[in-house]
């Protein structure tokens, strides 16, 4: 049965992939009860490390474990797995192009009661702009364990960004990962790129507007390294773009498809975090209203591109 | 246990090697770590020609130890010792740091008998852990050798990796301290001082050995003593001199990272001849 949770489909898959090859090995800093590393901790302790509340040493150290044959993910919440650690990741693993798997957990605004210090709503910016890492935004659970089997079987610094919350799949279950941006949606009008919870909002969107406007929903889920001839090929014939992300509207999925596009002369409308910091709320959606991250959002931005 | 007058003769000889091939590799007019590299070429010369095992024509040989230069800054250094050890030509020093050659400025994963790059402060000893932690994990023998400075004790991931070693009992992971009491904008004591540092690295559950790092028998016997010792991952704190041997830069703050004169550059030359 499909997973309705990433972090869930990502723990279940590494205790999976670990059991597979000896070599997997997990670390944690003291939040493994919600990055679900615990999962690893409890059905093969020898393939995990506590590493206590240090991120940096975390970090440096799957480094120095990649070195010796090891394949490691560390594993947090994205301000510290991605954030607090990223002066590691650059100097003690990007370089030398390790083979280490970092896991931005909670991400985005998705640990909405803690506020603005644990929302990670810049984590992609900061990683996409390191050379060598690559960085994966599954669209749901369903792909969140695709994208992990693949970090597992390929070379290289990676980085997985991942959802604190359960919501529905929109992606086919058991589908092989591909680093190419997926069409779920034709459509002619407008071009939707999204990655995250957003794929499944721009496909409300989508449908909401269905016989107003011809909309193309297409799902990002490899931010980098991107397609870019791909991305120019799905807009084409588009009035203009909207894209979506959990993030903000600088430098993340928005940033990369306008880099792409840079030569198309398309208009493009950012639906994101507007430069600002999260907040606590009580509930998920409160702070995606809140933040400006919400189906209705997609539909405005597609409606003021297709009325220029 | 004794060490012969020969091993520590030609221990000796090598450092003075080293040291000299770091002034080499340095020259006249343009800036090089000069004063770190003299005060840890004892130490450097102990591992590459005595207590490491490895093999300069197959680097990833698996029954290598692992060395780590976590002050990074005095890779000449370790580039020395690598081209001395047999790694790679000595003439290829005097290359080092041209654009997209394989010596760059600070150690980079891809140079022969590099481990892991190294330099910015605080995070080889956590890379070492790594692999300490790794290979403890398959069972392997290999011991994990990592060269801290002094003034990178200021880094707070220092005592994030101290901490975790202490504790998963990282017994094949020695870290070596150059105590030359110096670091590059003054002496530690004024800068930032670091206090007691045997007393720190006890407190964090290290087997601490205080020792003159310039001082080839207690240098040896360190390292000796490092590796038989079980349950406790082992810090040596080696009392030594910022520009050992070369007579003007001893102690001088100022060559710390100095080009050198080309009168400067030939007496240190004569004197390490």
């Amino acid at each position: 049965m499909a997973y309705t949770s990433q972090r869930k489909a990502y723990g279940e898959t590494l205790v999976a992939l670990a059991k597979e090859n000896r070599n997997i090995v997990v670390l944690d800093a003291d939040l493994c009860g919600s990055t679900m590393g615990k999962l690893t901790e409890l059905a093969l302790p020898e393939q995990h490390v506590e590493m206590g509340i240090a991120e940096a040493d975390m970090t440096s150290v799957a480094g120095g474990l990649s070195r010796v044959g090891k394949i490691p993910f560390t594993n947090s919440f994205a301000v510290f797995s991605a954030g607090r650690a990223y002066d590691q990741i650059r100097q003690s693993v990007a370089i030398g192009k390790l083979n280490v798997k970092i896991c931005g957990s909670s991400a985005g605004a998705s640990d909405f009661a803690d506020g603005a210090t644990h929302q990670s709503i810049d984590d992609i910016a900061y990683m996409r702009v390191i050379p060598n890492m690559s960085v994966f935004v599954p669209a749901d659970s369903n792909e969140a364990v695709e994208v992990t089997k693949y970090m597992a079987s390929h070379e290289g610094p990676m980085y997985i960004r991942l959802n604190r919350n359960d919501y529905e799949n929109v992606t086919e279950e058991g589908a092989e990962f591909t680093l190419d941006p997926k069409v779920l949606r034709d459509g002619t009008d407008v071009v939707v790129f999204a990655c995250g919870i957003m794929v499944g909002k721009a496909l409300e969107a989508a449908e909401k507007l269905a016989g107003k406007i011809s909309v193309k929903v297409v799902n990002v889920s490899t931010i980098k390294p991107l397609n870019k001839e791909m991305v120019c090929e799905l807009a084409k014939g588009c009035k203009g773009v909207v894209t979506a992300e959990e993030h903000s509207v600088i430098g993340g999925l928005g940033g990369a498809i306008a880099e792409a596009l840079c030569k198309e002369c398309k208009p493009i409308e950012f639906v994101g975090v507007n430069d600002i910091f999260g907040s606590s709320a009580h509930s998920y959606a409160d702070i995606l209203e809140y933040l400006g991250l919400t189906t209705e959002h997609i539909a405005s931005a597609v409606e003021l591109i297709y009325n220029l | 246990m004794s060490y012969s007058k020969e091993l520590l003769e030609s221990l000796e000889a090598k450092a003075k090697l080293l040291r000299k091939d770091c002034m080499k590799c340095i020259g006249v007019g343009v800036a090089g770590h000069v004063g770190g590299s003299c005060s840890s070429a004892d130490l450097v010369a102990a591992l590459y020609f005595y207590k490491m095992k490895y093999d300069p024509k197959n680097p990833d040989w698996e029954g290598r130890d692992y060395f780590l230069l976590s002050k990074g800054h005095v890779a000449i250094l370790q580039y020395s010792a690598l081209a001395e050890a047999g790694f790679f030509p000595v003439e290829d020093l005097q290359h080092c740091k041209d654009v997209g050659f394989y010596l760059q400025g600070h150690p980079h994963l891809g140079t022969p008998g590099i481990e892991a790059g190294t330099g910015s402060l605080g995070q080889g000893l956590s890379l070492g852990l790594g692999m300490a932690i790794g290979l403890k994990m398959d069972d392997k023998p290999n011991n994990v050798y990592v060269l801290v400075g002094d003034g990178e004790q200021n880094e707070g991931q220092i005592w994030e990796a101290a901490m975790a070693a202490g504790a998963k009992k990282m017994d094949n992971l020695c870290a070596i301290i150059d105590n030359n009491g110096l670091q590059a904008m003054g002496k530690i004591k004024d800068r930032l001082d670091s206090g007691n540092l045997a007393e720190k690295w006890a407190a964090f559950g290290w087997n601490v050995i205080e020792i003159d790092g310039h001082n080839m028998e207690e240098i040896v016997k360190a390292l000796d003593d490092a590796d038989e010792y079980k349950g406790k991952p082992t810090a040596i704190i080696a009392h030594t001199v910022k520009g050992k041997g070369v007579s003007f830069a001893e102690n001088q703050v100022g060559f710390h990272n100095a080009a050198l004169t080309k009168e400067q550059y030939e007496q240190a030359l004569a004197e390490l001849s």
